[in-house]
């Protein structure tokens, strides 16, 4: 990682720690709830940013792999809460609170979802490839809504906050900082990954197949590798969100719910390491700020966002770093 | 530990940082829904619970109110925000039985008492009941309930049914049942926000049924109707409240004329408290109150209730205070049952046309002091 | 028997209104190369102009050529102002741009009219049923949404075809910098392309809104619908479109009446028609996927 395209993504990111600190220093544990939301949707828009920005597959379907995450948490939190076991075959499987024995189920889930999905979407290209992860994510979404065993429409609470070794989750700041650290260590994970050659692969595939093909490497295979990827990652941030709120519904299968964590990663920045946690932010920062002031807040956004599309094309952090940062 | 127990032993560290401090009076937080398709129910609420405060002339109250935007996710954070940032005593205003699933446990198990102006899953009405929880409006059921019962006393003995396929759906269709007696010609589950209705319609004209018993709120119903009017199938409709209330039916029009549904209040309720809200809310608003708007208004009248004859700070006494419900209700009368869900009357109401104005009348009463299913379940 | 043939009807019926949504939006599709979000909500401002002023005129036709007026003048606004600017970026700009728009509309409408439902209805010679040769009974309103679509794609068939905004049309879709450079105002043009698809929307949005529901965020549900429908068909095709529309329709209204009675005959009744109507609201997107997967680029989608 060169230092000049690592700083932006690093200011970034202390700037959300620093917001989540002085907010509980000062007694407002809403805003570290506002800044562990940024945090966890900054974690499903870097992995949608795998696929969309560096491998250019526009997936208007991650809302399934986060809804998977969210279920995965929710299905194991509440079996453990009535000590009753998840499956009994194969084998017996119980629930647990565990954050560290759950997060690996969801992304397993999520990305054995994301596999399945991808290797039949990357048959198609384009607003195709759009349409057809879209199609998916409804399926799982109509499937949420009307299965009775796990709430359907009502969704399902547990109530209880799963727990960390050695954290009180229930306190808004050390929550945050959980969520934090795995949209750190994500983060890392995703700049080594994007400069490697798996990395320089994936880009090229999306600047010119062609001659990927012909230097021997089979786009298809990298492009499925990054997309189960994204989904993983989108996997981890609903597992997450699940926590945040004690609660999953089928809402988080919505196609609303991809189009958010596209305009995240859009209005931050496409391919920006760091883009999507600058997208979320300013997303939920004006929700927060506009919401006061009148019942017609969502017009307000929507004014704003329009300006910011026509007059800042490489989305926010293309704006304020000019022409310099590229990574 | 118990669950319960580990809920409050890590809720209480949320209580410690939030601090106990604020002076004289009662802060409420009304979470609703005031943008999107479904705003109009969370303006009625918001509109007659701030018209009862108005018209009690208090300042005792003071009322934060947040939109939901009719997600859930949204409504737990505000809830958290309102209890944790500021420190609410009371919650109220969800209009969704899905947002009250994800806000009122959690809610109430902090200690906040939380008096429901809309929704009332059964989930709350049961094993899940809580003694800081009341219900102002109805459980969920019963509105379906009394639909069933009326289908008896109007001797329809073979109803097709049909409700959108989520749970409030099919718990529609199961309190439908609880009473209607005959047969079912037909059961079907639509698609939630289905807009289109003529396969269903086309069903219907097939099955030979007397009656259509139907519970598709907000727009799903005024689509149905309308289009149930244009097809020529002339059995006779009848329905929860929730397709028939002041605001759709004016965008149904003459397909809603003559419909029977049932619901705990109407306009024409005789009594004074009734007559002085129906005129203060056109007089104030310029339109004429919705079920809804009579819910919130009850809602702020309970709470003002209890105010008057008990010190929050006392949450014993002031629980007792609002059990006892001791309130001029516009329904007329109305208690408490054991698990904090109205004991009241639920009418039949005709659907007319008042001038140029469509609106309903009450023709009967299907069912008299009426509790509900799940109160024997709840533990409190 | 009589049963299956209305469902038949129903499902043609359904068809021809989605063909209605999805034609303006593969026009500006095929020919702007543009995702518009926002073409559900120019079809929410069609029924909403229609329902104002049959409301003040009390005429129902005159409430129908609002909503074509209102819906083309703002898309052609709407065209000018932002979206020309988007043109040259990538889809994903576009998503963003025409996502904000309908934040921007559904409130705006919301304002203006406020939250609660619209009335609109039907004029006396399209409402009450007919029957129909065989001894079938069928609203009018449906039929005349049936004769309505087939004019229209008759109608945009002839455009295409036979008029010079139509070979100016195949020849922008062909090549921009051509056509531009044969002295054809193109800005012009696609101002044009966009208005008329913006009309479009507006007229299926008044002629739906009759008998649904006129209120805000009805346009959200059949914007998916209509992309659904486009896609399946191949972008830019209105042939495509058109046979999307009735493929989705059919499948959408012969699931719903069929699968519950299909479950019921190896299920228990109450669980089949759950799983029955939970497979239903799947089925369409089933068919969109299987259609992606046998043929990439839609049934009648350019060959890439």
């Amino acid at each position: 990682m060169r230092l000049t395209g690592a700083l932006p993504n690093f200011v970034v990111f202390a700037a959300l720690i620093a917001v989540a600190v002085i907010a509980d220093l000062t007694g407002n544990p809403y805003i570290v709830t506002l800044a562990t939301k940024v945090a966890i949707f900054g974690l499903a828009g870097v992995g949608l940013n795998l696929a969309l920005g560096y491998g250019g597959l526009v997936s208007f379907g991650h809302a399934a792999f986060f809804g998977l995450g969210g279920y995965v948490t929710a299905i194991l939190a509440s079996h453990a809460a009535s000590a009753t076991p998840v499956a009994t075959f194969p084998f017996t499987m119980m629930g647990t609170n565990e954050m560290l024995a759950i997060w690996p189920f969801a992304i397993l889930v999520a990305g054995f979802a994301a596999l399945v999905i991808g290797a039949l979407s990357l048959r198609t290209k384009g607003v195709y490839f759009i349409m057809v992860t879209l199609a998916f994510a409804q399926m799982l979404y109509y499937f949420a809504i009307s299965w009775p065993t796990y709430g359907g429409e009502d969704g399902l609470s547990f109530y209880v906050r799963n727990t960390f070794p050695g954290a009180n989750t229930f306190a808004p700041l050390q929550f945050f900082g959980i969520c934090a650290t795995m949209l750190a260590i994500t983060m890392v994970l995703v700049a080594l990954l994007t400069q490697s050659r798996f990395g320089l692969a994936l880009r090229a595939a999306k600047e010119n197949e062609t001659r990927v093909i012909a230097s021997g490497i089979k786009p298809f295979a990298i492009r499925l590798t990054a997309f189960v990827l994204s989904g993983m990652v989108a996997g981890l941030a609903g597992a997450l969100f699940a926590d945040l709120n004690r609660f999953v519904s089928p809402t988080m299968l919505s196609w609303h719910m991809s189009g958010e964590i596209i305009i995240f990663v859009i209005l931050g920045g496409v391919g920006r390491l760091a883009g999507p946690i600058a997208g979320a932010a300013v997303f939920i920062t004006l929700e927060y700020l506009l919401g006061p002031i009148s019942d017609h807040w969502q017009a307000l956004l929507g004014f704003l966002l329009i300006l910011i599309v026509l007059f800042a094309p490489k989305g926010l952090m293309g704006l304020a770093l000019g022409k310099r940062g590229n990574a | 530990m118990t669950l319960k127990g580990k809920l409050i032993a890590g809720l209480a560290t949320l209580a410690l940082t939030a601090g106990m401090a604020h002076a004289e009076g009662v802060k409420v937080g009304m979470i609703t829904t005031l943008s999107g398709g479904g705003a109009g129910l969370g303006i009625d609420v918001r509109d007659g619970f701030q018209l009862a405060l108005k018209m009690a002339g208090t300042s005792d109250v003071e009322l934060i109110v947040e939109d939901d935007q009719q997600k859930p996710d949204i409504a737990v954070q505000i809830a958290d925000k309102m209890i944790q940032s500021d420190q609410v005593d009371v919650l109220t205003g969800i209009i969704w039985s899905n947002l009250a699933m994800a806000v009122v446990p959690a809610a109430v198990a902090q200690g906040k008492f939380y008096l429901s102006p809309n929704a009332g899953p059964s989930a709350l009405a049961g094993a899940g009941c809580d003694k800081n929880y009341f219900n102002v409006a109805w459980q969920n059921d019963n509105l379906h309930e009394a639909a069933g019962a009326y289908a008896n006393s109007a001797g329809y003995a073979n109803s097709f049914m049909l409700a959108p396929n989520y749970p409030a759906g099919t718990d529609a269709i199961a309190g439908y049942k609880r009473f209607y007696e005959g047969a079912a010609a037909g059961e079907v589950y639509t698609q939630l926000g289905q807009t289109d209705y003529a396969a269903e319609i086309a069903q219907i004209r097939n099955s030979g049924a007397d009656s259509v018993f139907f519970f598709l709120p907000g727009g799903m119903g005024i689509a149905f109707m309308k289009q149930y009017a244009e097809s020529g199938v002339d059995i006779p409709l009848v329905g929860p409240a929730f397709s028939f209330d002041q605001n759709i039916l004016q965008a149904v029009g003459d397909a809603a004329l003559g419909v029977r549904n049932t619901s705990q209040w109407n306009k024409d309720i005789d009594n004074p408290a009734n007559a002085a809200f129906v005129e203060a809310y056109q007089a104030e608003y310029g339109r004429l109150p919705s079920l809804y708007s009579s819910q919130g208004y009850d809602t702020a009248n309970l709470l003002l209730s209890a105010m008057a004859k008990a010190d929050l700070k006392d949450a014993d006494a002031f629980r007792a205070a609002l059990e006892a419900a001791d309130f001029a209700s516009v329904r007329g009368d109305f208690a408490f049952g054991p698990n904090h869900h109205p004991i009241q009357d639920i009418y039949v109401r005709e659907v007319v046309k008042e001038g140029d104005v469509y609106t309903n009348k009450i023709i009967g009463t299907a069912l008299e002091d009426r509790g509900d299913a799940y109160a024997a379940e709840c533990k409190m | 028997m009589l049963l299956l043939a209305e469902q038949v009807l129903n499902g043609l019926q359904y068809g021809m209104m989605l063909f209605l949504m999805a034609a303006g939006l593969t026009l500006v599709f095929g020919v702007m190369g543009l995702i518009n979000l926002a073409h559900g909500s120019l079809y929410m401002v069609g029924a909403f102009a229609c329902a104002a002023v049959a409301a003040a005129t009390g005429s129902f036709w005159l409430g129908l050529a609002a909503s074509l007026a209102a819906a083309a003048a703002l898309g052609a606004l709407v065209e000018i102002v932002v979206i020309r600017r988007l043109y040259a970026r990538d889809h994903l700009d576009q998503v963003l741009a025409t996502f904000a728009l309908i934040l921007v509309f559904s409130e705006g409408t919301r304002w203006l009219f406020g939250s609660f439902p619209l009335y609109l209805s039907l004029p006396p010679v399209l409402s009450g049923a007919v029957t129909l040769p065989g001894g079938l009974i069928y609203p009018a309103f449906r039929l005349a949404i049936i004769v309505i679509g087939v004019l229209v794609a008759l109608g945009l068939f002839w455009l295409i075809t036979r008029t010079r905004l139509g070979i100016r049309i195949r020849a922008g879709e062909a090549d921009r910098e051509m056509i531009a450079a044969l002295g054809v105002d193109i800005a012009k043009l696609y101002t044009m392309v966009f208005a008329l698809g913006a009309a479009l929307a507006g007229l299926s949005g008044a002629l739906v809104g009759s008998v649904q529901s006129v209120q805000v965020g009805m346009g959200e549900p059949v914007l998916i619908l209509a992309f659904v429908t486009v896609v399946i068909g191949g972008i830019g095709s209105i042939k495509g479109a058109l046979i999307g529309a009735l493929l989705v329709g059919m499948t959408d209204t012969l699931g719903k009446a069929l699968l519950p009675g299909l479950f019921a005959r190896f299920m228990e009744a109450s669980a089949a028609t759950s799983v029955g109507s939970a497979l239903a609201s799947m089925l369409i997107y089933v068919l969109m996927a299987l259609v992606l997967i046998w043929r990439p680029t839609g049934l009648y989608g350019a060959r890439a």
